[in-house]
């Protein structure tokens, strides 16, 4: 056994988050700005916060992860890090010549009580922010919420400071993204593209994490949206928030400072939410939805038919993300598997209430739980003293599966141990037959390990 | 990208060192000057190093937590290791290095855990300790573990929470081992503050604590060894062949029970010398075991270290035993060199990596025939460039004066006097005894030593040299390759490895045949790249 310490006995803990499912706020808003076009995300704070989130969203696209930091000394933390970050910028312009600079806070920073705002206006009016650059900020203490929270801090920064109404309304919808794979990306462009909606898209990691070799390195790739686009987003008709955790504040910024009104839908993860996501793109474009799409959504439903047999009644324990976690745990229950337990460490009220709805009347015996103290550790222990028949989560899953045997579909962030996740979405009607795909695929590697020989099928 | 001859060496890099600092604002340049060197084994020429990145600089560093928690006390398995901070740092560091670990069934395993006190912004506003100490009440009922150690994150010194009496009180209270860790990330310039502190702390709180019965005639401490994917074990299984008992390796594949009996030892053997010479120093003081600088990483000085470690003891049966694994084992090892070889040869090589592995690992290179252009170091600091000669006249500043130097005095008990008369007796027959002579000795003539190298440098490097391949960490790897390099992590070995001793070497060559050898940077260009492109348009005829 690996975890051979998880007891089955669970034992209430207060203070102590053993094997968490969350991370802190600033590797989400670093994730956010990569989304940007010419963004050169920027940590303030120790140097190891940056070199941490580079690491682990490096070992997750397998891709240049770049961003600068504010590398914090004794004295910075004593003193205030106004200093370090006015060099910063001045150093970042000369040397690596952004569009942007997107400083997120840490801890370290935001305990120090640093001001952003107030540095980033004495570094224009030092005149450090060279003409037509951008330096936007976001306060994304690592003490408050999660990586999610993080993400949405940055993303609320950007409109803030790029949108602009200028009463000229564009026939566009403004599409901003949960935290989701680059290719889920590209695949949400592609269901607006279908749908013949001009949209933009915020934040827009294709393009950014996987970008082609040509044997040239380029720091700012043609992908991510562009400056043009987030200011255009204030004359949109409409906006759709995917995921309340991941982008609500933005469509709220959005709606106060430019009057643009929005509607809050999930990330289009599996049948129904993707269901939601085109039926509320179609009113929010004004436009029908195209046979190609209902073929699209024929097919993961033939899928479904196809596959029922096996999913039927399988106990699922799942940890990630609030925004992904609701639509797939649908998604599940629409396909009659039984997500039992739900662990996600970013807090909210609304996920209890949610699950609850999602859960109550087909897994009435569901555990679900969300917040600082809802970890993987609980989720083991859970499982210990009620098995399940497959687990859904980020990489750190696999320690529980191999010690109790159960099949593993990886699905989140971060997945460290595989290569080539994200480059196929997992979002939109396609996405979710990859996502039947990767479950169904599991179970039968189980079965066909396990199969006594007799029972060794050809055909299944 | 046309490759550059260098067989009748180096060419001088005076006028492309130059072109780097061009592009950076003055007190920039000023500095990264200083922290570039151009080498000439001859003389000793001074770089400077373990001093503050410069603010915006996209460096591969990272902070003092990470030094601290991650690389030394990380690979110990039977202990639980707390995070005192919000979630951010304790995940980060769970897992994420390859230290292996191997308990017997049944033995404590901690390592595959990530335990933290999770501070939410009301810990920030009130303090922390309360959660801290619930935290380690919670942890001692559910796990009942043998030592339990907090590090501090940076937020915990500035609230002003005292980790040091929580541990204290914790001890009290629960009969544990319990210490706490100051190694908030912005305690030094890099993780090169966070090992000292480790250091320290391990020495301050376990080293000594339990006595053992000696059980080998030959008892060593292997220190700086983190058994990156195995490389301990390959060290392990060498020294038990030759007879040699390995009491503790600090700290891959090792346990705080055994660090506390470690003293005992007659020898200690350092390969990391940035991260570990700390508790050697200070062991050799307290109880007068010396120390031995040691490298695994390389066929011929594995070879070297052996018959360095042979010679301490100067048992005839022991020197004997080390020839023959030796003899054994360069027979294997010299039979896949030479398959490797040609087709490896005259390659280039740069390393831009840790605290020693950017030293090591040009030993395994040129093993190969492969050139190292230029190199440098994450977070070493002087002496692992120009040898330990220079360690007193290293200008201590401000961000060094703040890592505590402890005061060690001798353990009359457990002083070891016979092993002081022997290092004499020894060095006065020219055994060296603590001594490092750093990278840039070895290195060849204008090869450039780049301390600290950030992201501007490495792409002009990979410019001006045209290297074959390229060695740092994540951060770098697809930056560089995206260039059409191949980049091999030195701190991760990618998920391959192990490296260290013969068994690792062959497995380099190897892993060096399968990058430098093989045509798949050669698919990167379409092959209508060069064709004229075909205008007009596309008519079907029936």
């Amino acid at each position: 056994m690996i975890l051979r310490h998880t007891t089955k006995e669970v034992k209430e803990r207060k203070a102590l988050t053993v094997n968490p499912a969350k991370t802190c706020q600033p590797i989400g808003a670093m994730y956010a700005a990569l989304g940007v076009h010419g963004c050169l995300p920027h940590s303030h704070g120790s140097q190891g916060c940056c070199s941490y989130h580079r690491s682990t969203l490096t070992r997750h696209y397998k891709e240049p992860v770049m961003a600068s930091t504010s590398s914090f000394t004794e004295g910075s933390s004593v003193f205030g890090g106004q200093a370090n970050l006015l060099q910063a910028i001045d150093n970042i312009f000369g040397i690596y010549d952004p569009d942007i600079i997107a400083i997120h806070s840490t801890c370290l920073s935001e305990t120090i009580g640093d001001d952003l705002g107030q540095i980033v206006g004495k570094a224009r009016d030092d005149g450090k922010i060279p003409e037509g650059k951008h330096v936007v900020q976001a306060s994304t203490p690592s003490y408050v919420g999660s990586h999610v929270t993080g993400y949405a801090n940055m993303l609320e920064a950007f409109v803030k400071y790029f949108s602009y109404n200028t009463d000229e309304k564009i026939r566009q919808v403004n599409l901003l993204s949960g935290w989701v794979e680059p290719s889920d990306m590209r695949e949400i462009k592609r269901i607006a593209g279908m749908m013949d909606i001009r949209t933009v898209l915020l934040p827009d990691t294709s393009d950014v994490l996987d970008t082609p070799m040509t044997g040239k390195y380029e720091m700012y790739p043609k992908g991510g949206t562009t400056v043009e686009e987030i200011v255009s987003m204030g004359n949109s008709m409409k906006t759709l928030a995917m995921g309340e955790w991941c982008s609500q504040k933005a469509a709220i910024m959005l709606d106060n400072k430019c009057k643009v009104p929005f509607s809050l839908t999930d990330i289009p993860v599996g049948l129904k939410a993707t269901d939601r996501f085109v039926q509320a793109l179609s009113a929010a474009g004004k436009v029908s939805i195209p046979e190609i799409i209902t073929e699209e959504r024929g097919r993961l439903i033939d899928v479904i038919t196809d596959m029922h047999q096996y999913f039927y009644g399988k106990r699922v324990a799942l940890w990630g993300d609030p925004d992904t976690l609701l639509p797939l745990v649908e998604f599940l229950v629409d396909i009659d598997m039984k997500p039992v337990y739900i662990v996600s460490g970013t807090p909210g009220k609304s996920f209890e209430k949610r699950m609850a709805e999602i859960l109550e009347e087909k897994v009435p015996e569901a555990k679900f739980k969300n917040g600082p103290n809802a970890d993987m550790f609980l989720m083991h222990q859970w499982i210990k003293n009620q098995p399940v028949d497959m687990l859904i989560g980020n990489t750190y899953g696999k320690y529980i599966a191999r010690d109790e045997g159960i099949p593993f579909v990886r699905l989140g962030f971060p997945i460290l141990d595989r290569v080539g996740h994200s480059y196929f979405p997992t979002v939109g009607y396609q996405g979710a037959i990859r996502i039947l795909e990767k479950i169904l695929g599991a179970i039968m590697d189980k079965q066909d390990a396990m199969a006594p020989e007799e029972s060794f099928e050809l055909v299944m | 990208m046309k490759k550059k001859d260098y067989s009748n060496g180096l060419p001088d890099p005076s006028g492309f060192k130059e072109e780097i600092l061009k592009k950076y604002p003055g007190k920039v340049a000023k500095k990264r000057a200083k922290a570039m060197v151009v080498n000439d084994p001859g003389e000793s020429r001074e770089i400077m190093a373990n001093v503050r990145t410069i603010p915006g600089i996209i460096t591969q560093r990272g902070c003092t937590y990470a030094g601290c928690k991650g690389v030394v006390l990380g690979p110990t398995r039977d202990i639980i290791n707390i995070t005192h901070g919000p979630i951010g740092c304790g995940f980060y560091s769970w897992l994420t290095r390859r230290n292996q670990t191997k308990p017997a069934e049944g033995e404590d395993n901690y390592m595959p855990y990530a335990f933290s006190t999770d501070m939410q912004d009301e810990n920030i506003v009130f303090g922390g300790e309360q959660k801290l100490k619930t935290a380690i009440r919670e942890a001692y009922e559910i796990f009942k573990p043998r030592a339990i150690s907090i590090f501090s994150t940076c937020p915990v010194g500035l609230i002003g929470d005292d980790v040091h009496s929580v541990a204290r009180e914790m001890k009290a209270e629960l009969g544990i081992n319990i210490f706490g860790f100051s190694c908030e990330g912005y305690r030094g310039v890099s993780q090169s503050a966070g090992h000292h502190i480790a250091n320290n702390g391990i020495f301050k709180h376990v080293v000594g604590n339990a006595d053992r019965e000696r059980t080998g005639k030959f008892q060593v401490n292997l220190m700086g060894e983190y058994n990156i994917g195995g490389d301990a074990f390959e060290i392990e299984r060498l020294f038990e062949e030759i007879g040699v008992t390995l009491l503790s390796t600090y700290s891959g594949n090792s346990t705080v029970e055994s660090f506390a009996y470690s003293h005992t030892a007659d020898l200690n053997m350092v390969m990391c010398h940035r991260s570990i010479n700390y508790i050697a120093e200070m062991m050799e003081e307290k109880y007068g075991v010396p120390w031995i600088k040691v490298n695994f990483i390389g066929a011929e000085s594995t070879a070297k270290s052996l018959r360095k470690l042979a010679d301490y003891f100067g048992d005839e049966e022991l020197k004997a035993k080390v020839e023959e694994v030796i003899g054994r084992e360069m027979v294997k090892v010299k039979k896949v060199a030479e398959e490797v070889r040609p087709k490896v040869e005259g390659k280039l090589a740069m390393m831009f990596v840790g605290g020693s592995r950017a030293h090591h690992y040009q030993d395994l290179f040129k093993e190969l025939g492969i050139r190292t252009v230029s190199a440098g170091y994450e977070f070493a600091h002087r002496d692992d460039y120009e040898g330990r000669e220079v360690l007193p006249n290293i200008k201590v500043d401000a961000d060094t004066r703040n890592i505590e130097d402890l005061e060690v005095t001798k353990d009359e008990e457990h002083f070891r006097e016979d092993l002081v008369a022997k290092k004499a007796k020894l060095e006065k027959n020219g055994y060296a005894f603590k001594d490092y002579k750093g990278m840039m000795p070895e290195m060849a003539k204008n090869a450039l030593v780049v301390d600290d190298v950030n992201h501007w440098e490495t792409e002009k490097l990979i410019e001006f040299y045209k290297p074959d391949i390229f060695c740092a960490g994540i951060k770098e790897k697809y930056v560089v390759q995206k260039y059409g390099v191949p980049l091999k992590q030195l701190h991760s070995y990618d998920y391959g490895g192990p490296y260290a001793a013969f068994g690792g070497a062959v497995n380099f060559y190897k892993e060096m045949e399968r990058m430098l050898a093989t045509s798949i940077w050669k698919l990167l260009d379409a092959p209508w790249k060069h064709e004229p492109e075909i205008v007009g348009s596309i008519s079907i005829e029936a």
